[in-house]
């Protein structure tokens, strides 16, 4: 429990990005995860991306880290902003896209 | 066994007093919800505390039982 919760705080401040997501970005294994994927991928940055089918004891310990239910969860910056239905009102608001610009995150080609 | 819409409506009432909701059936399988949820509870505060409240209306059973709810918080204007 205290060994996820030091893997989890690792990931999210070694990384600017972090999404917690079933499957991986080129694969993704459930429909909310691939609609996070889709929207990290519309906003042109870099991101870091954890496979919780690959790791059991990251899967349940990120719903406690965050206090979240659910899969996918995006950090930024080391902190928790919501899972997929956040970050699609977020996008659609532009709030997102004025998140990761203001956390001076790297943009990709 | 999946919950049905009467069921995560009465959930998320018992939980929001006074909240408003409107379920849409996305696969038409009654096992991948859309909820949009307006709620005086919701008024100044975060996204992810307006989502938190309507995950706790389900107890343990988000991500379980509840495989795929679409959530959309509102407040009432």
């Amino acid at each position: 429990m205290s060994d996820s919760n030091a893997r989890i705080s690792d990931l999210v401040t070694s990384n600017d990005v972090v999404l917690f997501m079933k499957g991986t970005a080129l694969f993704p294994q459930c429909g909310f995860s691939s609609r996070a994927v889709a929207i990290l991928d519309h906003c042109g940055v870099a991101y870091e991306s954890v496979d919780v089918l690959q790791d059991m004891e990251i899967r349940q310990g990120i719903k406690s880290f965050s206090d979240w239910p659910t899969i996918p969860q995006l950090y930024v910056k080391g902190e928790f902003v919501g899972g997929s239905d956040i970050m699609m009102e977020m996008f659609e608001a532009g709030e997102l896209q004025q998140l990761l610009d203001e956390s001076g995150v790297e943009r990709v080609g | 066994m999946p919950m049905s819409a009467a069921a995560i409506e009465q959930a998320i009432l018992a939980a929001l007093p006074g909240a408003t909701v409107e379920l849409t059936d996305l696969a038409g399988d009654d096992d991948h919800w859309a909820a949009t949820v307006t709620a005086p509870q919701f008024a100044g505060i975060s996204r992810v505390a307006q989502h938190k409240l309507v995950y706790a209306a389900f107890g343990g059973r988000m991500g379980g039982e509840l495989h795929a709810l679409q959530v959309t918080t509102k407040v009432p204007t």
